[in-house]
């Protein structure tokens, strides 16, 4: 099942918002930068099930401006 | 470590690449950071230049326990100073594709059967020898390409030209940028561009000639792009499509197929007219020439032609100019009085520096040559060539087509310096390699498409075909797919992935690829680059280089092949570098190479000549000023040449222009980039764009199946109606990445006269809902 990695862009001066609510998610690491409002975040999920909540999660959060994903490995 | 904490490292790695990138000086926390050098304290980095397009980014491998784990860009290279796009981000993960060719296959009774490479290179040495002996040395044939490298280039020629005798050796650069050769050559003698990617960095203004630079050359294009944002330079994109190219320009001005042709013409008129001419230039450096016309397309079987130039003066071309006002090339071109103009006064404005920029439009084009001498001519009116930020510049699609194809020369009528039809070059050639003079054949035999226009009818009975797909690529791709597969022909099909030439294969041998063996690039701006093996080829691949010497030296060749193992690409590129020596097409030593990204030739004194006939930039330059060298008394020369239709247009049976190429994510026919799986589910399949309006009237939504239909052959396919480029009314563009949809079954092998290279932009066909 897939592993991902995104950049992830906050909403202007919600980033730290957007980090406690991503890191209430499950399959989620965060890493993030402390000198420029993006987040490096890496998905691990075990099934077609758990990907699609998850997306649907992303979806809901607001705080979210912008996801890029950077790389993906199906294993 | 397990593989899959490995992997997710691996990504966040790539991600926080990714953001330096984009945000130079960004930090991560500390535990992260350690991330990377976990990661990092392990991998080892060494230089290549990329494995895709003809820009030759220099990227960095990054192999950790003999396998590549990583790919940037290599911040110390001047062509994309640390870019890479998205195929070359993802370069690395093309050589683990699931089904990788690992072992050797032979065609036995139908069916291809596993064998030893060894057996099987005894079995191509044996056909070989077998078929010459049977049906003469024009019997066999060997077709490369411009991802070869420039070792596996020059021991094909040594091979196939010094020692087997026969110039029956093409590679697909043939089928992309053949008609830019020829336009150099008949325009300045020499091959290759004058200038360099520095231009980028002096231009004022940029015209890209039916060429979309957003997705063919990104990385470049993105320098373009920064010229813009940072400096105001203007790009102009002259196209027949609408394309991602066009919504990132100033100005987008649309051309009906072919009167590209008519349009410079009518440029040079204007400049003429306005008195924006460089007289003192002109008078000095250039001559004026005329050649045939109505030269045919190359239809006809057997078809012949040679072209004869006639010396004419100013007031001949002036006079001939006459029939390209700007009135009345938009009747025939669409494009507007105003446009035309806009574009001359760009050309015209001395205070304006000027680059053009071109690829496959102006290259796959029935008056390929034609078109390359006439961008010349504008240049050459205004004396706007050969110095920084003003140039014509021919882009390259293939990491080697320059470096492989044109400087070694593996075309019918070429050897490394020359041309086989000149003596002093045969005996040049053939004292280098240590074969009898009388061994070159001093006609050349077959170009590409006459190649596999002789294998079907069996005057060619041995192919071998190495790091390319003409069983995708192939115009008119039916009939020379049905030829290949006829009784008494034997291919040889030497690649990395099965693809559909490996399908018609009687021997498949797994070649290694890019970094798994040492080799040589040459892009398009002259440089030559140097790459390490870095990690193991899998199961019995051999590189292509090898795996001619060693079916040579089966054929009795060990003499002209007896290169060391350990040693023998450093032999191979030193003994090359003697066909090049001089001022005016030196190659950098190998030492050089080794140490940064690449050297463009000519490299003369240690220095590399950025600016060619230029005697400010060129050591070779005879005289002070400009000193067009290549041609007789130094002078350029401005071509007549007039606007001719294309061989099929649209009509009231085939009412549809096809125009096929590339997409950003993709690579030729796929066979590496659709194994990475993230450009591939970006991309999974071809589609025909459509118009909104002819969508519309045919009842076509996004989606929808269609069925395209021409003289030659239909596929059904889906639909995209505005997607990331747009057609005008009356035209379908299909890219032909997918092997699944081969759009080549309808195109026409139709080609330019004097190149011999196809047009895959232009053909009639029906469009209906399937």
């Amino acid at each position: 099942m897939p592993i991902k990695s995104y950049l992830v862009h906050p909403m202007d001066g919600q980033k730290d918002q957007l980090i406690q609510k991503l890191e209430k998610i499950p399959f989620c690491e965060l890493n993030p930068s402390t000198n420029e409002d993006i987040i490096v975040m890496v998905t691990d999920t075990s099934s077609i099930a758990e990907e699609k909540e998850l997306e649907q999660k992303f979806e809901a959060i607001s705080e979210i401006k912008n996801m890029a994903l950077v790389s993906g490995f199906d294993i | 470590m397990d593989r899959r904490s490995f992997i997710k490292k691996m990504a966040a790695a790539s991600a926080m690449m990714a953001a330096s990138t984009m945000i130079p000086g960004i930090m991560f926390a500390h535990e992260q950071e350690s991330l990377i050098s976990d990661l990092q304290g392990d991998i080892e980095w060494k230089k290549a230049p990329c494995r895709f397009c003809g820009v030759g980014c220099g990227v960095l491998v990054g192999t950790q326990n003999g396998k590549a784990v990583a790919v940037k860009g290599d911040p110390r290279s001047s062509v994309n100073k640390g870019l890479c796009c998205m195929k070359g981000y993802h370069s690395i993960i093309s050589m683990y594709g699931k089904d990788r060719l690992k072992s050797a296959w032979v065609r036995k009774n139908g069916k291809l059967v596993e064998t030893s490479m060894e057996e099987a290179l005894d079995l191509v040495a044996s056909k070989m020898q077998d078929t010459i002996k049977n049906h003469g040395k024009d019997a066999v044939s060997m077709y490369g390409s411009g991802q070869w490298t420039i070792p596996d280039g020059y021991v094909a020629s040594k091979f196939m030209k010094g020692c087997i005798g026969t110039n029956n050796l093409e590679a697909n650069a043939r089928l992309c940028m053949a008609s830019a050769v020829t336009g150099f050559l008949t325009s300045f003698g020499l091959d290759e561009p004058m200038g360099c990617y520095e231009d980028i960095d002096y231009a004022d203004v940029f015209v890209l000639w039916g060429n979309n630079m957003a997705e063919m050359h990104p990385v470049l294009f993105s320098r373009l792009l920064d010229r813009k944002i940072k400096d105001g330079a203007t790009i102009v994109d002259f196209a027949t499509r609408t394309t991602r190219t066009s919504r990132a320009s100033d100005r987008s001005i649309l051309f009906k197929p072919n009167t590209d042709l008519a349009v410079a013409n009518a440029i040079c008129y204007e400049i003429i007219n306005n008195g924006w001419m460089n007289t003192e230039f002109v008078t000095q450096h250039v001559n004026f020439m005329s050649g045939k016309t109505k030269m045919g397309y190359g239809l006809e079987e057997n078809y012949k032609f040679k072209d004869e130039a006639t010396k004419i003066d100013f007031e001949q071309y002036k006079e001939f100019l006459k029939d390209y006002t700007p009135e009345k090339v938009s009747k025939i071109s669409g494009v507007s009085v105003k446009d035309i103009k806009y574009m001359a006064a760009l050309y015209g404005d001395a205070n304006k520096k000027v680059m053009s920029l071109w690829c496959m439009g102006m290259n796959q084009h029935t008056r390929g040559t034609w078109i390359n001498n006439l961008v010349y001519n504008v240049h050459l009116l205004v004396g706007k060539i050969s110095s920084p930020g003003n140039g014509p510049f021919s882009l390259t699609g293939q990491p080697s087509a320059c470096g492989t194809v044109r400087e070694v020369g593996t075309l019918t009528h070429k050897l490394p310096h020359g041309v086989v039809m000149k003596e002093e070059h045969r005996e040049f050639a053939a004292k280098i390699w240590g074969v009898p003079v009388s061994n070159i054949d001093p006609k050349p035999s077959n170009h590409t498409v006459d190649m596999f226009r002789a294998l079907d009818r069996g005057d060619i009975r041995f192919m071998w075909i190495q790091v390319t797909n003409p069983m995708v690529t192939m115009p008119k791709l039916n009939r020379y797919r049905d030829g290949a597969l006829k009784e008494d022909r034997f291919v040889v099909v030497s690649d990395i992935y099965p693809t559909p030439t490996t399908e018609i294969a009687d021997v498949i041998l797994p070649s290694a690829m890019w970094v798994e063996r040492e080799g040589l690039y040459g892009n398009s701006e002259r440089r030559t680059q140097y790459f390490e093996k870095m990690v193991d080829a899998p199961g019995e691949s051999m590189s292509d280089t090898v795996q001619i010497m060693e079916v040579a030296r089966r054929m009795g060749f060990e003499k002209q092949f007896a290169y060391k193992d350990e040693t023998h690409i450093e032999e191979i590129y030193n003994e090359y570098r003697k066909h090049h020596e001089g001022k005016k097409h030196n190659m950098a030593p190998l030492e050089v190479l080794k140490n940064q990204p690449g050297a463009m030739w000519p490299f003369v004194d240690g220095k590399e000549t950025k600016w060619r006939y230029n005697s400010k930039y060129d050591p070779a330059c005879t005289k002070e000023g400009f000193d067009f060298y290549g041609k007789p008394e130094g002078r350029a020369i401005i071509w007549q040449r007039p606007y001719e239709p294309a061989p099929e247009e649209p009509d009231q049976e085939y009412p549809f222009w096809l125009n096929t190429g590339r997409v950003v994510e993709h690579w030729h026919t796929g066979s590496m980039t659709r194994r990475i799986p993230v450009l591939h589910k970006a991309m999974p399949k071809a589609y025909a764009e459509i118009n909104p309006a002819d969508a519309k009237r045919l009842h076509i939504l996004d989606g929808d199946q269609v069925k395209l239909t021409s003289r030659r052959g239909s596929i059904v396919i889906d639909a995209m109606i505005n997607g990331r480029g747009n057609p005008p009314e009356g035209m379908v563009f299909v890219p032909f990445f997918d092997e699944d949809l081969k759009i080549n079954e309808l195109t026409i092998d139709a080609y330019c006269p004097i190149s011999k290279q196809p047009d895959y932009k232009k053909c009639a066909i029906q469009v209906e809902k399937a």
